[in-house]
């Protein structure tokens, strides 16, 4: 009898208790419906030990947490599959490791077919593909686009010249990231100008790599450009070469480059970290003349210092759109500077609202 | 169609990657991961390509006694020491083909990859990486050199900062009154760091970021064709 008192007595603390957890599994919104997000409250029955476990389909528990925390929250991503019921238990236990309270959740999980955290992202991507592509219409229909002079590139043929009449080679470093950086494809594009100006001079080009994807791409951006400027016997196989991944192993190899071949014109032209002060200095000691281009902020000092002309950010994407002077590729850069114009605005915008203490811009612009 | 083949391929795989940004529903939402999973198992692959036209090229200089040709016989020595180190006796916890080399490393007390590695390879990158210290100190007597109003605004500016970071710019304002307390020469260090330094090199990031846009819209478009070597 005392037994059964004491069981009905625990039956009902635990039911009572029960109502005192607050236990909820939601599917998390924006994404692939990979995860459910768990949020559990038993601090009013101060549980020392919080364990969670989930049932798929009515199948086995499987065991998801043990934490001593009594409220929190957790992102359960472990096998979770759209369509499917997923219930979950949570057991709170005191300092004996008895049983306080259960609280149960079911809940399924949902992909969705748009990030709405992104949205910002969408509507500025579409502000700039849309001026992009109005402006390259807009050129290809003759209408007169305005770029102002990029002094670095302007003097691209005078490097050259002065390579042909020293008869000494150009040095191009397509910076010391890999292929997956724009900043590299950036400088690639750039190569392959440089590479058809040396054939039609008559000048040496020398490209030491230090990544091998990069290796591949640089041969074959060499190999075209000569093919396109009729001299294809000029292009040497090896003027393009592999040094080292290692960052100051590369610096080493190419600062002996510059001091043995002692190249006329330098260009270091894709993304550099600290070796980008030792490679252009380097390359002032030796008389060279050099152009360098990144959008890296912290090595921009570096190179504004040390080399004659210099690429500032933005100015190394639209490099090769310049350089062709193609309708098209000007419309894009045109485009570009557009896109740019509506997001200092809203920039503009977006401080005088902060200012004013109204936040919906910046809550709206900011990508979680 | 040589030219033809990669431009269709670029613009489909740039809108594809660039529709999985927005929508995670499968498969869109794991594009992305999956095409950096190829681009680093063809990364993998073309290390190989990068070691074997590391050994060529210099293999070729050595044959035909260019210029200085002596250098490369030292880099080939070294490149086919290192790799038969790591190949013959492993790296750190992974063992080679003939096993860790306990009598090697009883008497170097590492294995002798690792040795090499630790007490030649490092210290040739820190030597390296030295030379930056002077590289800065001749490149900054270039810079201040005042002779345009914005070489002196740089040399003022640097002066202010430099001055700020030690304890001798601490000590030549510490006598000013506390509301005064701005023109502390530490103060006014990180005030010139925190604001127009942070503006310029965000303004340079924002510009680069669209450019980033800008320069992968005419890459996918096909505007932009240079990396194939045509037009």
């Amino acid at each position: 009898m005392k037994k059964i008192i004491f069981l009905f007595f625990l039956f009902f603390t635990c039911l009572l208790f029960s109502e005192d957890i607050l236990f909820e599994v939601n599917d998390i919104p924006n994404d692939d419906g990979s995860a459910l997000q768990l949020r559990w409250n038993a601090s009013n029955i101060s549980a020392e030990k919080i364990v969670i476990e989930r049932k798929d389909n009515g199948g086995k528990p499987t065991f998801v947490l043990e934490t001593d925390k009594s409220t929190g929250e957790f992102v359960d991503g472990t096998e979770i599959s759209t369509g499917i019921e997923y219930s979950y238990k949570l057991t709170a236990y005191n300092e004996n490791n008895e049983i306080l309270a259960t609280a149960n959740s079911v809940t399924f999980s949902k992909a969705q077919w748009f990030n709405f955290k992104k949205l910002s992202l969408l509507i500025m991507s579409l502000i700039m593909i849309i001026s992009i592509v109005y402006y390259i219409y807009s050129a290809r229909s003759g209408k007169e686009l305005y770029i102002r002079k990029i002094a670095g590139l302007e003097s691209m043929d005078e490097s050259v010249g002065r390579a042909t009449e020293m008869g000494r080679p150009i040095l191009f470093i397509p910076g010391t990231l890999d292929l997956d950086d724009m900043q590299t494809i950036a400088g690639l594009t750039l190569l392959g100008r440089l590479a058809q100006k040396a054939a039609e001079y008559e000048a040496d080009i020398i490209v030491p790599v230090c990544r091998s994807m990069v290796l591949s791409t640089a041969k074959e951006v060499v190999k075209e450009a000569y093919l396109k400027a009729g001299r294809p016997d000029a292009y040497k196989p090896d003027s393009v070469f592999y040094l080292t991944d290692d960052q100051f192993g590369f610096v080493a190899g190419v600062d002996g480059i510059i001091i043995r071949e002692k190249p006329a014109a330098n260009f270091f032209l894709g993304a550099f970290y600290a070796e980008s002060l030792i490679l252009a200095e380097t390359g002032f000691s030796s008389g060279a003349i050099q152009t360098a281009g990144t959008a890296m902020p912290s090595q921009l000092p570096f190179f504004v210092v040390a080399c004659d002309y210099t690429l500032i950010g933005e100015e190394l994407f639209a490099a090769s759109a310049y350089l062709s002077k193609e309708p098209h590729q000007l419309g894009s850069l045109k485009g570009q500077d557009m896109g740019k114009a509506v997001f200092v605005i809203a920039l503009v915008i977006g401080i005088i609202l902060e200012i004013s203490g109204i936040h919906f811009l910046k809550d709206f612009l900011t990508i979680h | 169609m040589k030219r033809k083949i990669p431009l269709v391929i670029t613009f489909i795989v740039g809108i594809v990657v660039i529709i999985s940004e927005f929508i995670p529903h499968k498969p869109f939402g794991r594009i992305s991961g999956e095409l950096e999973n190829w681009y680093l198992i063809i990364a993998g692959f073309a290390i190989i390509l990068g070691q074997m036209n590391l050994f060529k090229v210099n293999l070729f200089k050595i044959r035909y006694k260019q210029k200085n040709w002596q250098f490369y016989i030292i880099t080939l020595i070294s490149f086919i020491i290192m790799v038969s180190c790591g190949l013959f006796w492993g790296t750190e916890n992974n063992p080679g083909l003939f096993g860790n080399a306990e009598s090697i490393t009883s008497v170097v007390g590492s294995k002798p990859f690792d040795y090499l590695f630790d007490n030649i390879y490092q210290h040739l990158q820190a030597t390296m990486f030295s030379l930056l210290a002077f590289f800065i100190a001749s490149a900054a007597y270039r810079a201040f050199i005042a002779r345009t109003l914005e070489s002196n605004l740089l040399l003022i500016a640097a002066i202010l900062v430099m001055l700020g970071n030690t304890s001798l710019g601490s000590s030549l304002t510490c006598w000013l009154p506390e509301n005064l307390k701005f023109l502390h020469l530490p103060n006014i260090s990180s005030f010139i760091m925190k604001f127009p330094t942070t503006a310029g090199q965000r303004a340079i990031m924002i510009g680069a970021g669209l450019g980033i846009i800008g320069s992968s819209l005419r890459i996918i478009l096909g505007i932009e064709r240079s990396y194939l070597g045509g037009e």
